[in-house]
């Protein structure tokens, strides 16, 4: 049973990445303008290389048959040439994921520890802590990243000097550095989801009635919350984490250009702006992967921490 | 504060409807914020004392002064001014997001309810698979095709959350549908496009309008990282998410005013769309029993 729910969920990642390359390359592909323009940088070239470029891209080959050329290519690793820095799109990506990954990881973290741990202590000593939380969180989680960005650079970098305000950094402790700001800014508004979510399934679990029937046999309260609180509870915090973890992949850009790194979003947003199709191409192919992924381990997450959950039906 | 007369249509949809006469503090002032964010949006043009997009290099970074309330930006321009007019793309961009999210996904949500059977498998497979987009990227790659603008983005981003909610209303429309009224219609020969537009979606208003509130925030969000990217509304012209990047440049030398009040303005009217968003909620589900 469990296994056939995987496999139909493996299937359904295998038809969204389709669906997703072929959005890709048939957005590009419908983008106005000359691909051979495109490739020569807008220069006029000789019809012998004009031949050559067509011969080597499928230029003149049926859509379809360029899509799958396009594909084939992309799975074997090979993204394309990126017109403005000429060269290798998967060198260029390999150059910059580093940064991506850490700084969402980094975000991960600081929204699993912080955002749970936050939720907890609100959930588990209901008073004057408990409603500050509650209207903090309120707060924080309309701000979107790009505030928090300035804000946190106008309040760490420029006031306090505790941190830098732009750039990667060189070696592991400087590149860690680095990243805190952006990782805070990138974290704040999930941060404060998880944690309310966190705070609401804690109490709504305490109150349930084998939770009270455990107090009033005097079962201490450590094992209490560990054994019938969080294991409820874990559900819904898991899930939202999940959700808003993945959503970080994308944001992940705004952060990366407000701070100055040198990471995929900025360089995808670079590459949008200046219609570097290929770049683009490659970034979105992967972000979407990744994005595609985490949702898949969440749903797998969920399904294993939930005996509940009905595994051949449709998640709602 | 109702007028004491009963009337036909005090059934609990209109109650949900009408309750933005909300409760208690936070619910006044969030509505108050909306509808202040509203009117500028509409009249800005009107209320701004200066020209918002006439620079003046040597006023540059210019703080509070008499008559320039919040003072000059990066240009030298009136601050003020270009928060009342930049209202306009910051709350029509979320609008048509919303409009466009919200047709297209009750649509597919009532149809799969209505048809059921291979119709609802095909329409529900087709938007799990449509989840893979994050909202963001799908409009950072529309711009990187058809050009930076506001319009791009707003499409590209109605698609990516045209999924969320027809998965979520899919549900209250399957509850409907089976509903014994739908049933006592259908006996009756009404057409399906006329239960459907006649009782089943307006009964399922309270949560569509929800719904739609929530997801202004978000688009809200989204439009102004769009922006402030540089791949949404375009420069000169005022947008408060342009403004923050037009701005940021003041934050590390120590002129943190013009970016901050474009960030101010966002979050206020974000947190106000969500705490009435999240009442709505509340009253729809305390409506449905």
């Amino acid at each position: 049973m469990r296994w056939k729910f995987f496999a139909r969920r493996l299937a359904m990642l295998l038809a969204s990445l389709l669906v997703a390359s072929f959005v890709i390359f048939a957005a590009t592909y419908l983008a106005p303008g000359n691909p051979i323009a495109a490739l020569s940088g807008g220069r006029s070239l000789p019809p012998s290389s004009v031949r050559i470029l067509e011969q080597r891209y499928h230029l003149n080959a049926p859509f379809l048959a360029q899509y799958w050329y396009w594909l084939d290519n992309a799975l074997h690793g090979n993204l394309g040439i990126s017109i403005t820095l000429r060269e290798n799109v998967s060198t260029l990506i390999a150059s910059r994921i580093w940064t991506t990954a850490g700084l969402v990881l980094y975000s991960s973290v600081l929204i699993l520890v912080l955002g749970i741990g936050i939720g907890l202590v609100a959930g588990l000593r209901p008073g004057s802590l408990d409603t500050s939380t509650v209207v903090v969180t309120a707060i924080s989680a309309a701000i979107p990243a790009f505030v928090a960005a300035i804000v946190l650079i106008l309040l760490f970098a420029v006031k306090l000097g505790w941190f830098p305000a732009i750039g990667n950094g060189t070696g592991f402790v400087d590149n860690v550095r680095h990243l805190t700001l952006p990782a805070f800014a990138l974290a704040v508004s999930s941060l404060a989801i998880v944690a309310r979510v966190t705070r609401a399934s804690v109490r709504e679990e305490g109150e349930r009635e084998h939770v009270q029937t455990a107090v009033s046999r005097g079962i201490p309260s450590r094992q209490l919350i560990r054994r019938h609180v969080l294991r409820n509870a874990s559900i819904p915090i898991m899930t939202v984490a999940g959700i808003t973890i993945a959503s970080l992949i994308a944001v992940a850009a705004v952060v990366e250009t407000a701070f100055g790194l040198n990471g995929l979003g900025a360089y995808l947003v670079q590459a949008a702006q200046s219609k570097d199709l290929a770049v683009v191409q490659g970034i979105s192919l992967l972000l979407v992967t990744a994005f595609v992924i985490v949702n898949l381990l969440v749903d797998m997450l969920y399904a294993v921490l939930d005996p509940r959950v009905s595994l051949g039906s449709r998640a709602t | 504060m109702s007028t004491g007369i009963p009337t036909a249509i005090d059934a609990p949809r209109f109650r949900a409807l009408t309750s933005v006469r909300a409760t208690g503090l936070i619910g006044i002032v969030s509505a108050a914020v909306v509808a202040a964010a509203t009117f500028v949006a509409v009249f800005g043009p009107l209320l701004a004392p200066y020209d918002p997009n006439l620079p003046n290099l040597s006023l540059a970074w210019i703080g509070p002064t008499g008559g320039h309330l919040l003072g000059f930006d990066v240009q030298g321009r009136d601050v003020l001014s270009r928060l009342l007019v930049g209202a306009q793309t910051s709350m029509l961009g979320p609008l048509v997001v919303v409009l466009v999210s919200m047709i297209s996904g009750v649509l597919f949500a009532v149809v799969a309810a209505w048809r059921r059977g291979t119709a609802d498998a095909v329409i529900s497979s087709g938007l799990d698979i449509l989840f893979a987009f994050p909202g963001i990227l799908l409009a950072v790659l529309a711009t990187a095709v058809f050009g930076a603008g506001l319009l791009a983005a707003a499409i590209a981003l109605s698609l990516a959350y045209m999924p969320y909610v027809a998965r979520v209303l899919r549900g209250a429309a399957f509850r409907e549908r089976s509903q014994p009224y739908v049933a006592a219609l259908e006996v009756q020969g009404a057409s399906a496009t006329s239960i459907c537009l006649r009782h089943l979606i307006p009964n399922m208003l309270p949560l569509i309008v929800a719904q739609a509130t929530i997801l202004f925030g978000y688009a809200m969000v989204d439009l102004a990282a769009i922006s402030f990217l540089g791949l949404g509304v375009q420069p000169p012209r005022a947008d408060w998410g342009v403004m923050i990047s037009e701005n940021q440049t003041g934050i590390v030398q120590g002129y943190p005013l013009p970016a901050l009040a474009a960030g101010v303005c966002i979050v206020a009217v974000v947190i106000a769309v969500n705490v009435l968003g999240e009442r709505l909620f509340e009253r729809a589900q305390a409506a449905r029993g």
